[in-house]
């Protein structure tokens, strides 16, 4: 397992506690999990996906994240509707071990942008892991 | 005791390393108002030689083949064992071992569910199949509730022809978590009147058994039509999987899932149980499906190895969220039924259901042309129901011979129908003595 | 090479199935036709399944070959957590395949089925006495087949008080099954914590128990091997909120003639006779798992039931209230054989002792291991215990290394990373059939390889070496599943 300071954590990002990114584009949100949520989770072997037009809630699970002998919950960082899922995880959900960030997990049209205000930054989730 | 090995200074000399004087303290953080007072009044001691005379007793007031002609199936079916079978399933490797959590020391268990896994498919004719369910009757609720799941509609319907019990079992599956089932009435032919299903909206599956508890074999690709366009799974049960080596399997009329009882397949009756849920299913819903699976894989060296895989839908794992409670399956049964197919083979098979469905035919037609009364006309498998004179199942009883299972309890409409069962087991000489009584 | 003729000694390597064969052999005495051939509407006949052709001999060796790459209590210790592997005598295989027995058709009729019937109304009169419970069914398959069929009960019993509860309490140190039993009666599971003692409190439960709350499930002893002492008035809340008292009997070896579960508060529990009854395992089932209820709750048990009448034997099917039946027909027969001849062997003292005997020889091994591996919970413990990899955690050596060096010696793995609420767990339960120099061998081989981890934790990292295949690949297995061949 990777150390803290061995960690990749964009700056251009908002962060969740649960450990999901989220990256604004004009309209959209690309969500994610971060570096220490897949080196946490270990080999990702099957990516739970929604489907297009699903709506969910800030705070609501939206999919699942599975290695051999867990099975961890996406939640939404801000609430909307599902405009995107990568499709290329259902074969390679490897791709989220390999770069979590360039692996998006959905891609949602945000119901109210504001609710990004009470995300975390880089320092302060970098806070949060060194608890 | 011959099973507990330890020597009274071996139990004094354990006691002191813990720091205790009797075995009594062990159970002090038992509060002493939880323990017993008194001792188990239950019998024995019995020596092993006691023990015998005592099951002896016991089977021998049993009504066994040996000593009566029992024309019975009804989901329990006598078909003969080979003998190989019966010894490579006492092999205390495969029978004293757990379910494979270790599969470096599991190989055997592992590569012969896989084998079973993939012998259950191709006679289903299905994608895949799990390492087993409980028995029938339970591999049609686990079915049912993977339907459920898939579809997300909360309501069932359910051919009255599949087996009573299975049902019944089905019923008490699904009816505390809110499901709804819906019947299916039979036609005049002995088969699943299909077309009430318009009646009903919003059904995740439709179930019928096939051949189904009248040995009736049903339209399936009727039923398959019905079923299309409307986000309906097939789910094809049976309790007499030897019909498959003659017939065409659920799988060639695009079963979403096919379930049944394997007891056929090299598992002796024993009153019952235990006995072998067989499941199988289309590729697209495994992640939906109960119970164990065994995938291929290899090892550190490159070499081919099988593991316990797709556990992340298992109750220890996923918890109240699993796709089943299932843990502990039917392990040693699955096993005799791949020993059972494949001593038996591809070309055996074939043979031997031809030869049941032949017997089975030759009864039927000795005691129609000895003017009883057929219930339902048509094509069937193994069983068929008759209309026997009054009287008769009693009077037979009395000369060694169970010329069927009355219909009554289960199918009140049927009162004086007997479904009448006919496997290899049964000699032409035994039919032919059922027909002379008539 | 390839792998059929690399040069493996008398361990032999073995292809699947239908890798081998000859189309046209065959290994099955087929009957005589003794009958003409009859009419068949052709467009109902298949092809037939795709089966291999092998003749008996090829058939004794493949599955010879297959056993002879598994382990098995017959093989060696088996001190696998939770899991009761205890020896399976070999006397109750012999009479569980009686031919009385194996051939007997469960519909016949009461009167032709009474040594049948005889046998499973003592073996439940048996269960009764050895649970303090009042009423017994045998249908259940498995031990989660059991928790299902009291979780039904549960259901029945609000239902019939006229009022549906929602919520049911579970300990985190539950097994799986019960969370998953209790949601498909549609109970929410509700977790409760255990203490820093590794078990419940009374005060934790009476604050999340309420009028919505149709009970609670207690493993007890619970699955870190400790016995939950509270258990009492933690039925006593329960009850007094109108709820039951589930009781998990997966660890009822600890406590036979010791502890009757109907004498202190338990409503409804069930058995694994895989376990505490000595019935073998078979690689995964068949097991039993009879659920046992105190009178009230008798009405609701599992249909049909089996009465005696004067001095026969039958089986009642009309019981207005009862769940239904959970089984074709009455469960796994000649798995209740094995039971009730493993019972009467024992009698009532030898099955004090079996209790007895397990409990000391976890206490055992956990005293002279204590020094080299981590107790979380460091009590008096039942018939496991529980240690963990902490100490071996900065050499990083982890449970799973731990456990796969033990099969180099020869010996079956504990159950790992169960309990949950310990990190890296390692469950060992030493059955009260093991001897005193086998129970020595796993705690010296335990010793060796907790020096190994300091001093070579390379050799523990590449364990196992010497099974018969090095650590399988479970992501590619998972990732691209190859479910059959």
């Amino acid at each position: 397992m990777k150390e803290i300071n061995e960690l990749i954590l964009p700056n251009d990002l908002f962060y969740t506690e649960a450990h999901e990114w989220a990256k604004t584009e004009k309209n959209s949100v690309k969500i994610g999990i971060t570096d220490y949520a897949q080196d946490q989770l270990g080999d990702i072997v099957f990516v739970e996906l929604p489907q297009v037009g699903d709506t969910f809630e800030k705070g609501s699970v939206f999919g699942s994240l599975e290695s051999v002998k867990a099975v961890s919950e996406i939640y939404m960082p801000v609430s909307g509707k599902v405009t995107a899922i990568n499709t290329a995880l259902a074969d390679s959900p490897e791709l989220v071990n390999q770069d979590p960030y360039a692996a998006w997990i959905i891609e949602i049209s945000p119901t109210d942008l504001s609710e990004t205000d009470t995300l975390m930054k880089k320092d302060a989730y970098l806070k949060q892991l060194k608890g | 005791m011959r099973y507990l090995p330890h020597t009274l200074d071996e139990v004094a000399e354990m006691l002191s390393v813990v720091g205790l004087k009797h075995l009594e303290d062990l159970f002090k953080p038992i509060p002493a108002s939880l323990r017993s007072k008194k001792g188990l009044a239950i019998p024995g001691p019995l020596t092993e030689w006691e023990l015998e005379e005592r099951i002896a007793e016991i089977a021998d007031i049993m009504a066994s083949t040996e000593k009566m002609k029992i024309f019975l199936g009804a989901g329990s079916y006598r078909h003969y064992i080979p003998e190989s079978v019966r010894y490579l399933l006492s092999r205390s490797e495969f029978s004293t071992s757990y379910t494979p959590y270790q599969p470096e020391i599991s190989q055997g268990t592992l590569q012969a569910i896989f084998e079973y896994q993939t012998l259950v498919s191709r006679l289903l004719g299905m994608d895949m199949a799990n390492a087993s369910i409980y028995d029938g009757a339970t591999s049609l609720s686990e079915a049912v509730l993977m339907a459920i799941r898939i579809t997300r509609k909360r309501k069932v319907a359910v051919s009255r022809l599949i087996h009573p019990n299975y049902r019944r079992v089905l019923e008490t599956y699904l009816t505390p978590a809110g499901y709804d089932i819906v019947e299916l009435p039979y036609l005049e032919t002995g088969r699943t009147d299909i077309s009430s299903l318009n009646d009903f909206e919003d059904i995740a599956a439709v179930a019928v058994q096939s051949p189904n508890f009248m040995g009736m074999i049903e339209d399936l690709k009727m039923v398959r039509e019905k079923t299309k366009d409307r986000n309906t799974l097939l789910i094809c049960a049976f309790s007499e999987p030897l019909a498959y080596g003659l017939l065409k399997p659920p799988g060639a009329f695009g079963a979403d899932i096919a379930c049944g009882e394997g007891q056929s397949f090299g598992i002796s009756q024993s009153f019952g149980g235990p006995a072998l849920g067989m499941f199988a299913f289309k590729k697209d819903y495994v992640r939906n499906a109960p119970g164990r699976l065994v995938g291929q894989t290899t090892d550190l060296d490159g070499n081919r190895g099988y593991v316990l895989t797709l556990a992340t839908r298992e109750q220890h794992i996923r918890r109240e969220k699993a796709t089943s409670n299932i843990c502990t399956n039917q392990g040693l049964c699955a096993l005799a039924s791949a020993m059972y197919m494949a001593s038996i083979g591809g070309t055996g098979i074939k043979e031997l259901a031809r030869l049941n469905y032949d017997k089975a035919a030759y009864l039927k037609e000795g005691l129609r042309k000895k003017g009883l009364k057929l219930k339902f006309d048509g094509p069937t498998f193994n069983e068929f129901v008759v209309e026997y004179p009054k009287g008769a199942y009693q009077n037979l009883m009395k000369k060694g011979m169970v010329i069927g299972l009355p219909l009554e309890p289960f199918y009140p409409e049927l009162a004086g129908q007997y479904l009448v069962c006919v496997t290899e087991t049964i000699k032409k000489e035994d039919m032919d003595n059922l027909i002379k009584e008539m | 090479m390839s792998q059929e003729l690399r040069t493996n000694g008398i361990v032999q390597d073995e292809p699947l199935l239908w890798e081998k064969g000859r189309k046209g052999r065959d290994g099955y005495s087929m009957p005589l036709r003794d009958v003409e051939k009859a009419s068949i509407d052709e467009s109902l006949l298949g092809d037939g399944p795709d089966f291999p052709d092998l003749s008996e001999v090829d058939v004794v060796r493949h599955y010879t070959r297959l056993s002879q790459w598994n382990f098995g209590v017959d093989t060696g210790m088996y001190p696998l957590g939770s899991c009761t592997m205890k020896y399976n005598p070999k006397i109750n295989e012999k009479l569980s395949s009686y031919i009385g027995l194996t051939r007997s058709h469960p519909l016949l009729p009461a009167h032709l089925s009474q040594g049948t019937l005889r046998l499973l109304y003592e073996l439940e009169s048996y269960l009764c006495e050895i649970t303090g419970m009042d009423a017994v069914s045998l249908q259940p398959a498995a031990g989660a087949h059991g928790e299902l069929a009291g979780m039904l009960i549960f259901h029945a019993y609000h239902k019939s008080k006229g009022k549906k509860r929602n919520k049911i309490l579970i300990p985190d140190t539950a097994h799986g099954t019960n969370p998953a039993s209790a949601s498909l009666c549609g109970f929410q599971a509700v977790v409760v914590k255990s203490s820093e003692k590794g078990i419940l409190s009374h005060e934790t439960v009476a604050e999340l128990m309420d009028e919505d709350t149709a009970g609670i499930m207690v493993t007890n002893p619970n699955t870190l091997g400790l016995f939950e002492k509270n258990i009492r008035k933690i039925a006593d809340i329960v009850h007094e909120k109108g709820g039951l008292v589930y009781a998990d009997g997966a660890n009822m070896n600890a406590v036979m003639g010791i502890v009757q579960m109907g004498k202190i508060g338990v409503d409804v529990m069930h058995l694994n006779l895989h376990k505490t009854f000595s019935t073998p395992h078979g690689g995964g089932g068949p097991g039993a798992g009879p659920v046992c209820v105190k009178k009230e709750l008798e009405k609701f048990l599992p249909v049909p039931r089996i009465r005696k009448v004067k001095d026969a034997y039958a089986l009642v099917e009309n019981i207005p209230e009862s769940i239904g039946k959970l089984h074709t027909f009455y469960g796994n027969f000649s798995v209740l054989v094995r039971a009730y001849c493993y019972i009467l062997s024992m009698g009532p003292e030898g099955l004090k002792a079996v209790s007895q005997h397990a409990v000391l020889n976890a206490n055992y091994i956990k005293e002279k291991l204590k020094d080299h591996f981590h107790i979380p919970y460091d009590r008096p413990c039942m018939h496991e215990c529980v240690f963990t990899d902490k100490f071996q955690e900065k050499h990083h050596v982890s449970t799973l290394d731990i456990a796969k060096r033990m099969i180099d010696y020869g010996i079956h793995p504990p159950t790992i990373y169960f309990p949950l609420v310990v990190h890296g767990a390692m469950m060992i339960e030493p059955p009260e059939t093991e001897s005193k120099e086998e129970i020595d061998r796993l705690i010296a081989v335990l010793k060796i390889i907790a020096k190994e981890a300091e001093d070579n934790p390379e050799i523990v990292r590449n364990a196992p070496q010497f099974a018969r295949m090095r650590r399988l690949d479970e992501v590619t297995a998972a990732r691209k599943p190859v479910l059959i061949g």
